[in-house]
């Protein structure tokens, strides 16, 4: 029951084979972490600890009683060395815990997440879960599906269908019995009928190592293509269904969660392992590209270093996927829930820094690589004039911000940043879909 | 793992700015596709090149005046005009190079240098830079500039001589003995407007030119030489994905229909006067036709009912330049007929007040 493949999108060279081959190794604990209140969608955590405390590997260090949130555990056994404002990886600075850690630990034990017992959901909460794609949304929100929106299927998003990264596709390979063990717990939490592991083709590996343990799960290769693994584009390819416009991706039925984060839940319910370390990919011009299972709070910078450190001719460091990714103007800030990856680009492989306003030439290649099938030129051209009612009739909050639009343009107009510009207007004005 | 040193961090030099921490720091995407505005005008003047200069091969040194001297009054111009309000320089971009080509190949090889000057010039200036320069002129730059120099210069460029008492007399001659050349200013489709004004009395056969205009027509503009060369440059653009197969398929079939539904020659409509040149090279030009793919469709058969019409019910044969003039006008509006229905939504955007 494939539904098929979405309109649009792009064919971005993937990159993947400096890392994608090198399995995953867990990095050493740094002599200090970094780690920031606020790593999700939503109200940021308030510190439990004070500068001098104790943590122990595993132990809520902040948490704050709001539905969309996620608490904060200390990555590793230490000192809190300090509680204040820090840098951190989207290049804003929020409140943020310094840990002293302990020399010579051997990162297998940690304090598990209480209650053990209370439910998937609880779990995924108690565990600090975010989404571990990028969008970091807490997932415990999206393990209480409302009422009036039954879920029946659930989707696992392992399209990694970003250029470099490698994350996913090696967690599906060496932990497939984790990533469907998580499937099965979310399937049973939300009583979905159908669960099935999305995973683009150009992983072939990845799908067959997953279908050995697959049990009651389905394992579809789906087109590669980016955005394959956007929420609207994924949902449409496993089930042809169509996310109305304005709506919640849940109206379709559909529950979608990254491979990782099944994977992180599934450690969270049977071990009670909170969300203390995930696995980044570092790759692009860096000596020894690989992926590594790193501390939150592991500073880029030693991370950078694990991977034998920057070569030359790397111009531009960021984290995350080249499409999506913030660039990072201080490689001191540390790794968050949310980081995918960590990118060098060399100035061969980055987007060209455009100096001058460059003109649109209406070639429409933006429109026909638009997965939501708008019209970026006219958004950009009306929040380039500050004309907010013009992005609105083009139906600028319909836009996923999956970057194509800038990709393709010939004449590398900042497509996307003029587009955020006008939703963001758009959004302070209080306009909605 | 475990064991292995943390090597301190090497940073690469400082590149360009902006930078920050020895590095760049811009908003994504952090990858682009591999295709520039400046490659594509190159691979579009690739595509114009063999014709080009296979019509100089046949018209020797008169082609040759008239592209040296459109292209330079084109560039120059923009040059000029950057250079006078002090702008950054635009002549890179080669939009205005492949501007001064499409000219001159809608030129008569006898055209006096000072008209593809002054043509050159009216393009340029005229239909772009006043505009605001590339992608923001509403006119396609080569049909203002041959449209102003065929209207300022009637007699000169030919067009109207059959009905002004010119080389109407030797229509019979032409017509019966074949022999066109590049001096009467008799065109296969100047005769054929004759003969078919006259009821066919000069017995113009229109399928035993075909071999001419595909091949080697010195009777016509420098883009008229060989349709052969201009077709096969524009599918070589099409399978490059540089122009959309729509507006060249939507103009030609219509001029090939309609030429049937009237009684003439589809083959000979389509390969005689400007539609060939038109189709694939001038009426798809991004700036000045419709960015959705309906409105793409709707344009190109918008462009050849014009052409047709004129060409068999107007005083002058060949149209293609006020053809696709016209339907350059009607582009934005034809633009806002075809938003398309973003992912998710049942009603199409709520339409522009201006023109994005």
């Amino acid at each position: 029951m494939a539904g098929g493949v979405f309109r649009g999108g792009i064919h971005p060279p993937d990159r993947k084979e400096g890392s994608a081959g090198s399995p995953i190794q867990r990095a050493p604990i740094p002599e200090r972490l970094i780690v920031p209140m606020s790593q999700h969608l939503g109200a940021p955590c308030t510190p439990l600890v004070a500068k001098g405390d104790r943590v122990e590997r595993g132990q809520v260090i902040g948490d704050v009683d709001a539905m969309i949130s996620a608490p904060v555990h200390a990555p590793a056994a230490g000192e809190v060395v300090s509680v204040g404002l820090a840098l951190t990886p989207s290049g804003t600075r929020c409140v943020c815990v310094t840990i002293a850690t302990d020399p010579g630990q051997s990162g297998d034990t940690f304090v598990a997440i209480r209650p053990t017992d209370a439910g998937t959901a609880s779990a995924a909460r108690a565990a600090g879960l975010v989404g571990l794609g990028g969008a970091a949304f807490p997932a415990a929100v999206k393990l209480v599906p409302a009422k009036s929106t039954p879920v029946d299927t659930v989707i696992l998003n392992g399209c990694e269908c970003e250029p470099y990264l490698t994350c996913d596709h090696r967690v599906m390979l060496e932990r497939p019995e984790r990533v469907i063990a998580g499937a099965l717990l979310i399937a049973e939490a939300v009583g979905a009928t159908r669960v099935v592991v999305a995973v683009e083709d150009n992983k072939p590996d990845a799908i067959e190592a997953l279908r050995a343990v697959a049990r009651s799960v389905e394992v579809l290769a789906v087109a590669t293509r980016y955005p394959q693994g956007a929420e609207k584009q994924l949902i449409f390819s496993v089930t042809g269904r169509v996310v109305p416009g304005g709506k919640l991706p849940a109206t379709t039925g559909c529950l979608v969660h990254n491979v990782q984060t099944a994977a992180a839940l599934a450690d969270a319910v049977e071990s009670g392992m909170p969300l203390i370390e995930r696995v980044v990919t570092v790759s692009g011009a860096v000596a020894r590209p690989g992926n590594f299972l790193v501390a939150i709070g592991t500073p880029v910078s030693v991370l950078i270093g694990l991977a034998g450190g920057l070569r030359d001719d790397a111009v531009r460091v960021i984290a995350g996927g080249p499409m999506t990714a913030q660039p990072l103007g201080d490689l001191e800030v540390p790794i968050v829930k949310g980081t995918s990856g960590i990118i060098a680009l060399t100035a061969a492989e980055a987007a060209p820094i455009v100096d001058t306003d460059q003109p649109c030439i209406r070639c429409g290649r933006c429109v026909d690589a638009c997965p939501m099938v708008l019209h970026p030129y006219a958004i950009a051209n009306y929040a380039d004039r500050r004309n907010w009612d013009g992005c609105e009739r083009f139906y600028a909050l319909d836009c996923i911000e999956c970057g194509c639009c800038s990709y393709v343009c010939p004449t590398n107009r900042p497509l996307l940043q003029l587009i955020r510009t006008g939703k963001g207007a758009l959004l302070t004005k209080g306009v909605r879909r | 793992m475990s064991d292995s040193p943390v090597s301190s961090v090497k940073l690469a030099p400082a590149q360009t700015p902006p930078v920050s921490a020895g590095r760049q720091v811009t908003a994504g995407p952090h990858i682009s596709g591999a295709l520039s505005g400046k490659r594509i005008m190159l691979l579009v003047i690739a595509a114009l090149a063999p014709a080009a200069v296979w019509s100089i091969v046949c018209l020797g040194v008169p082609a040759v005046i008239v592209y040296v001297s459109c292209i330079v009054s084109a560039v120059g111009t923009e040059f000029v005009w950057n250079a006078a309000y002090r702008r950054p320089q635009t002549i890179g971009d080669f939009s205005a190079l492949l501007t001064g080509i499409l000219l001159a190949m809608c030129m008569p090889p006898m055209t006096p240098w000072w008209i593809c000057a002054v043509a050159g010039v009216v393009a340029i200036g005229l239909a772009k830079m006043v505009f605001g320069g590339l992608g923001f002129n509403l006119f396609n730059p080569a049909l203002v500039g041959r449209a102003v120099a065929l209207l300022s210069w009637l007699g000169v460029m030919g067009e109207l001589k059959p009905y002004a008492g010119g080389w109407l007399g030797v229509v019979p001659d032409v017509a019966a003995s074949g022999k066109f050349d590049a001096i009467s200013g008799a065109t296969r489709l100047a005769v054929a407007a004759a003969d078919r004004a006259a009821a066919g009395a000069y017995g113009f056969d229109l399928s035993a030119q075909y071999n001419a205009l595909l091949f080697r027509n010195v009777a016509g503009s420098l883009g008229e030489v060989s349709a052969a060369l201009l077709i096969a440059g524009g599918l070589f653009l099409i399978v490059m994905r540089i122009v959309d197969w729509r507006i060249p398929l939507g103009y030609i079939g219509t001029v090939a229909a309609l030429a049937w539904v009237w009684g003439s020659d589809p083959v000979f409509n389509v390969l005689a006067g400007g539609v060939v040149l038109g189709a694939f090279f001038m009426a798809t030009d991004y700036v000045t036709s419709p960015i959705t793919k309906k409105g793409r469709l709707v344009f190109g058969i918008g462009c050849g009912l014009f052409n047709i019409v004129t060409r068999f019910f107007g005083p002058m044969p060949e149209t293609t330049t006020f053809a696709i003039l016209f339907m350059n006008g009607l582009a934005p509006v034809i633009d806002r007929m075809f938003l398309p229905k973003p992912f998710g939504w049942t009603r199409p955007a709520k339409g522009a007040k201006a023109h994005a």
